[in-house]
């Protein structure tokens, strides 16, 4: 039993009791710490992996910046846990959510065992050579051969803030300026 | 040495979690949190096969995948609050109009 | 000038558009200069055309002028190829002078005779659009050109018929025109199919040309294509059995009577067997065909004629029993005789029918005859007029009727065709026959007592001057338009058949010559048959006299004794009503079938069933549409678990 492997176990552990307590919180706020937690974990897995630079920009952009806008929705809304509302029995029952998502999960293992990629992969991955994973090589594989499809993520981000913005603006203004256009009409049509 | 199936089924795990949470929670904001954490899940799944091909182009796919996260976000909660501010509730079993 | 020949058709149809399009807006007065004026000047172009035609030699006589391609298919000749071209020989030149000329006599009349009704722009323009018609029919250099015609008159015809549309009667008319019609149009369609399938030209210089190298001399085919071009010839003409819109065709106005119902639509058909005779010449079957149905159509008719109260539909089916004479005589081959006898009908019918405009108009739309009489002080000139057409339509000697109906019994008799005896008898008779009702009808309306009401009788008046003159222009017409085709045995030139004779020769008619021997006969017996037929009108007038006139106790008696036939006549022979039982009655019960039954319950029962169907399973599946979100996520769930399972399961084990 090497240190990584007790690192992974520590961090695995740690990742699926966040992911875990994030849907079983009532509370919201309580929710996004969980979930904190959970992304702070996997950031740890990342950097086993070689990823330090993905690890870093999932705690400073996801933890940091995302989470914190659930956190602000959630405050802003006011948002005090679930509301009991027996009257929404749902039409499927509880039990059969569970089942199927266990059984999703168990297919899916199912599917990893099956393939058998542990001796080949292993085999490659210690062969990893220095700097993988480094800003320098992402940046380089980034800006060459994924060029186009950053460029778009870019535009993506652009119609994501336009969009946030329309949706979020106070409709009171488009409502006054609405009725506004209705009485030039009708204006108009008195003058003809 | 960690193996690669252990990094795949820690995520198939969060996978599942994240699962369970979009199909119980009422919640429409842990619904949303429940959807993020699968996306971290396939993260995972790209960056471990990644270490074992040694290939970077997987790092530059999360990346692109956080970024569309954040767009998502941003819109998404955007959305709520426009929800919110017509239901008074992020309930989704109240949103149930386009039924029948 | 033969460049212009477009415009004879054209001004019409310009007049039509400047009326139709400005409908109630322009003063009356525009409205008769535009409607008159383009006739007027048609008339004019066409009068100088056919000088020009005439300086021509005999066999050049041909001007042809093609403005476009219509219709054009494929590239060698033989395929589809129609044009929209226009041809002015001898037969056409008489037709445009003859719709033209009396055309613009009715539309001067009418001038008079529509000044108090309230749709004159639009009748104007009806009446501009059907010259236009009538003209591109009598002009058209191919079968389906000639076709577009053909349907325009109808339509025009249909337009005026139903003009007062508010009158129930006037409406259903137009309506009944229409329809029979059609059953007519169907076969000259197919006429028309035949002659292209065989002869693969529409044009009817080519096909008179080509047909005695395409058809064998009286083979089934030639036969079936003149056959078909008579139904439609039938329809259009109003011979049996199709005759039965043209006297409920009275409903329209006056004035269309006499140029539609009377002078020119309705030779149509006539003029389309003239067209072509080389067609017709090679079919002797057919030929015998049309003289059967044109005789049987004029005995009929005139009877009908005999009882009939309505002082229009008695003109109206002496129209059609003169259209019978004319089929006759073109069933006997005599094409110059039916065209000289449709000429001198057109100008005869067209006055008695604007006289008899003439009196209902003073009489205030009474157009009963047994409640006229007398009118012959209080309307001397449509008196006068009306009298010279009747001695002309009864063949009075020396009046026009008297040659061109003598040339067509003459014709009939010498004929070498089988039957022509019987031919020559029912003329005979049918020409007695003719007499004695047009004598009957001026005895009763323009003789005796004054049977009209007092009311009435104060408003009578003689028809202004815009009327009588083209009454007066038609009269003098009728007694001398006969002279241009005196019978040889007077000693003098025939002129109109001589101009007609290039129309009338060909490759077809020397093949007939030689199929068919000429009875010969000889002058005496002309003289002979042409004396016995004014013997026999003489009778029949004094008949008419003696009956309503001198001793009108006996017509009464007379009826009585034979009651029976008189309701038949009156009843016009239930023709009516025999198609009513046989043709309307089933159609009518078919569609109520096809209505109810296959309608309604085989069609709409099946659709509505299936809508039905799916409302119901519909019905039933709308109750997993919960609108939970949650419940979608998890069947969405159940769905890719279910489908992993299939993917992995099923492919290692399959």
């Amino acid at each position: 039993m090497n240190f990584e492997l007790i690192i992974f176990g520590i961090s695995a552990v740690i990742a699926v009791f966040g992911a875990t307590m994030m849907i079983a919180q009532r509370n919201p706020v309580a929710s996004v710490l969980y979930m904190i937690l959970s992304l702070i974990a996997q950031a740890v897995c990342y950097v086993q992996l070689g990823a330090l630079f993905l690890g870093v920009i999932l705690i400073v952009v996801y933890a940091g910046a995302i989470m914190v806008l659930f956190l602000f929705v959630i405050m802003l809304l006011n948002l005090r846990g679930e509301e009991a509302s027996e009257q929404d029995t749902p039409a499927v029952s509880q039990f059969t959510k569970y089942v199927f998502s266990v059984l999703l999960t168990l297919e899916l293992v199912f599917i990893v065992k099956a393939a058998s990629l542990d001796s080949v992969a292993t085999q490659v991955a210690d062969q990893v050579a220095d700097g993988f994973g480094s800003v320098r090589q992402v940046a380089q594989v980034m800006f060459t051969n994924y060029l186009y499809p950053f460029e778009l993520t870019g535009i993506l981000l652009l119609v994501a803030l336009v969009g946030a913005v329309v949706l979020a603006k106070r409709e009171r203004d488009s409502y006054s300026s609405a009725t506004d256009d209705a009485d030039d009409d009708r204006s108009e049509r008195v003058v003809e | 040495m960690v193996p690669t199936s252990a990094y795949l089924i820690l995520a198939i795990i969060l996978f599942g979690i994240g699962t369970v949470g979009v199909l119980i929670t009422r919640n429409m904001i842990v619904l949303f949190m429940s959807i993020e954490i699968m996306l971290n899940a396939a993260n995972m799944v790209l960056i471990a096969f990644s270490k074992a091909l040694n290939l970077v182009d997987g790092h530059v796919i999360v990346f692109l995948v956080l970024t569309i996260a954040a767009a998502e976000a941003a819109v998404g909660l955007a959305m709520i609050v426009m929800v919110y501010r017509n239901r008074e509730t992020v309930n989704v079993d109240r949103f149930s109009l386009m039924k029948w | 000038m033969a460049e212009y020949l477009f415009l004879v058709p054209l001004f019409p149809l310009i007049g039509f558009l400047i009326n139709g399009l400005l409908i109630g807006r322009l003063p009356k007065p525009l409205i008769t200069l535009i409607g008159c004026g383009s006739v007027g000047l048609s008339l004019l172009l066409s009068c100088s055309l056919f000088f020009e035609l005439k300086a021509l030699a005999p066999e050049a006589r041909q001007i042809t002028q093609t403005l476009f391609t219509w219709i054009s298919v494929g590239q060698s000749p033989d395929q589809f190829h129609v044009s929209i071209g226009y041809l002015l020989d001898p037969l056409s030149a008489v037709m445009i002078l003859v719709v033209t000329g009396v055309g613009f006599l009715i539309h001067i009349y009418s001038i008079g005779y529509m000044a108090h009704d309230n749709g004159y722009g639009r009748y104007f323009a009806y009446m501009n659009l059907f010259t236009f018609a009538m003209l591109t029919l009598v002009l058209a250099d191919n079968f389906l050109f000639l076709f577009v015609g053909w349907e325009g008159v109808g339509l025009c015809s249909y337009l005026l018929i139903g003009f007062w549309y508010e009158k129930k009667s006037a409406s259903d008319a137009g309506k009944k025109a229409f329809i029979v019609n059609r059953i007519g149009d169907f076969g000259f369609l197919v006429g028309i199919f035949i002659i292209f399938w065989s002869v693969k030209s529409l044009d009817f210089m080519t096909v008179a040309a080509r047909a005695p190298e395409v058809f064998v001399f009286g083979g089934s085919l030639v036969t079936a294509a003149c056959l078909m071009l008579f139904l439609g010839a039938t329809g259009k003409s109003a011979q049996l059995p199709l005759y039965i819109w043209l006297p409920d065709a009275m409903e329209g106005p006056t004035p269309v009577s006499a140029l539609i119902h009377a002078a020119t639509m309705v030779t149509a058909g006539v003029y389309l067997l003239a067209r072509t005779n080389a067609l017709f010449i090679m079919a002797p079957d057919a030929l015998m065909v049309v003289a059967i149905i044109g005789a049987l159509t004029a005995l009929f008719a005139a009877t009908i004629g005999l009882a009939q109260n309505d002082i229009k539909r008695v003109l109206a089916y002496s129209t059609v029993s003169q259209l019978g004479y004319m089929f006759l005589a073109c069933g006997v081959a005599a094409f110059t005789a039916g065209i000289f006898h449709l000429m001198i009908h057109a100008f005869f019918k067209a006055l008695l029918f604007l006289g008899a405009g003439s009196v209902i108009h003073a009489m205030s739309n009474e157009q009963d005859m047994r409640n006229m009489g007398g009118l012959k002080k209080y309307l001397p000139i449509t008196f006068s007029t009306m009298f010279v057409a009747t001695l002309t339509i009864t063949g009075i000697p020396l009046f026009a009727g008297f040659f061109s109906k003598d040339e067509i019994l003459w014709k009939a008799f010498s004929s070498g065709t089988n039957g022509a005896w019987y031919f020559w008898l029912i003329g005979f008779v049918t020409a007695g026959l003719t007499a004695f009702y047009m004598f009957r009808l001026v005895y009763l309306t323009f003789y005796g007592k004054e049977r009209m009401d007092s009311k009435t009788k104060s408003h009578i008046h003689e028809s202004p001057r815009t009327m009588t003159v083209p009454l007066m222009a038609l009269a003098v017409l009728s007694a001398i338009g006969g002279f241009i085709g005196m019978p040889h045995i007077f000693g003098v030139t025939n002129y109109f058949e001589e101009w007609l004779s290039p129309v009338m020769s060909g490759p077809a008619h020397d093949m007939a010559e030689h199929a068919l021997a000429s009875g010969g006969h000889s002058a005496t017996m002309e003289w002979l048959l042409m004396a016995a037929s004014v013997v026999l009108v003489l009778v029949s007038i004094w008949m008419a006299y003696y009956f309503y006139r001198k001793n009108t106790q006996a017509s009464t008696s007379l009826a009585e004794k034979f009651l029976g036939i008189k309701t038949t006549l009156e009843n016009k022979y239930y023709v009516d009503e025999f198609y009513g039982a046989v043709v309307i009655r089933p159609v009518i019960y078919f569609s109520l079938f096809l209505w109810k039954f296959v309608d309604v319950i085989l069609i709409d029962g099946t659709l509505n069933g299936l809508a039905k169907l799916w409302r119901d399973v519909s019905d039933a599946l709308r109750y997993s549409q919960s609108g939970q979100l949650r419940s979608y996520a998890t069947i969405f769930t159940v769905g890719v678990v279910l489908l992993i399972a299939w993917i992995v399961f099923g492919i290692n084990h399959g």
